[in-house]
């Protein structure tokens, strides 16, 4: 039996750098890029947990960490990007159901993500340093 | 060139019926997290600015113990699928595909297995 040769040419779909890059393309990657920096939130969900359950003295070292300059940037970073994962994550929810896919709500939604992200991570820090954050 | 039909050659290849197991855990756990992320938001608030002994009894608490376990469950389930994709996604050779993916489940279980743990000895104030 031979593989059979089809008659007419099919088109083939053009390759990704063919398409004006888009920001739903970009938030795409950014959605795949704050999942993988999640887990490096893991971990440090990990030590917190880890260190809790040890003793004082692990905390204290967790929480030297955390309130350094250092520790205070990644836990900003990290929380901007729970929060932007999170939100994006309804955006492909809603996708998943169907809506929201003509070119004006695609636009309109990963615009609310990156401003929703944006202001919900100021509100969560403005609400932490209310609550006696030093 | 084969001389085999299209049924034989996709006999033994496993069913198609399990196929789209990691696309609904995938979301199963997605919309767990949207609740648990947000108690998890409120624990850390909460717990912002308590002293060491304060903090382990509000997490050793059962409710909040149960909570923070289901958001551990969930999320490293979410986390072992999300990363699997992105490896087979940019990983086109097959030893060190196997190798990230494998890795990937021990990181997965690791983590979620310390965080159990450390909540579960909190909690029972071992």
């Amino acid at each position: 039996m031979t593989e059979t040769q089809s008659p007419v040419q099919r088109p083939l779909s053009p390759h990704l750098q063919i398409y004006r890059l888009t920001l739903s393309m970009v938030m795409s990657g950014v959605h795949r890029i704050t999942g993988l920096a999640l887990c490096a939130g893991m971990v440090m969900l990990t030590w917190w947990l880890l260190a809790a359950a040890a003793g004082q003295n692990a905390y204290g070292t967790f929480e030297g960490f955390a309130s350094s300059w250092i520790g205070r940037l990644i836990l900003f970073g990290f929380s901007w990007a729970l929060l932007h994962h999170l939100i994006g994550g309804l955006r492909y929810l809603v996708w998943d159901l169907g809506y929201g896919l003509e070119p004006a709500e695609r636009e309109w939604l990963v615009r609310a993500n990156i401003i929703g992200s944006i202001a919900a991570v100021i509100l969560l820090w403005l609400i932490l340093v209310m609550f006696g954050l030093r | 060139m084969s001389m085999r039909t299209p049924l034989g050659r996709v006999r033994g290849l496993g069913s198609a019926k399990s196929g789209t197991e990691a696309f609904w855990l995938q979301r199963m756990t997605a919309i767990a997290s949207i609740p648990l992320t947000l108690a998890g938001l409120v624990l850390v608030i909460s717990l912002t600015g308590r002293s060491y002994p304060a903090v382990r009894q509000i997490l050793g608490s059962p409710l909040i113990a149960v909570l923070m376990m289901l958001f551990v469950i969930a999320n490293a389930m979410h986390m072992k699928i999300g990363v699997q994709v992105v490896i087979e996604d940019y990983v086109y050779d097959k030893n060190k595909k196997l190798t990230l993916v494998m890795l990937n489940n021990f990181f997965a279980w690791a983590v979620g297995l310390a965080c159990i743990f450390a909540i579960l000895k909190i909690s029972f104030g071992v």
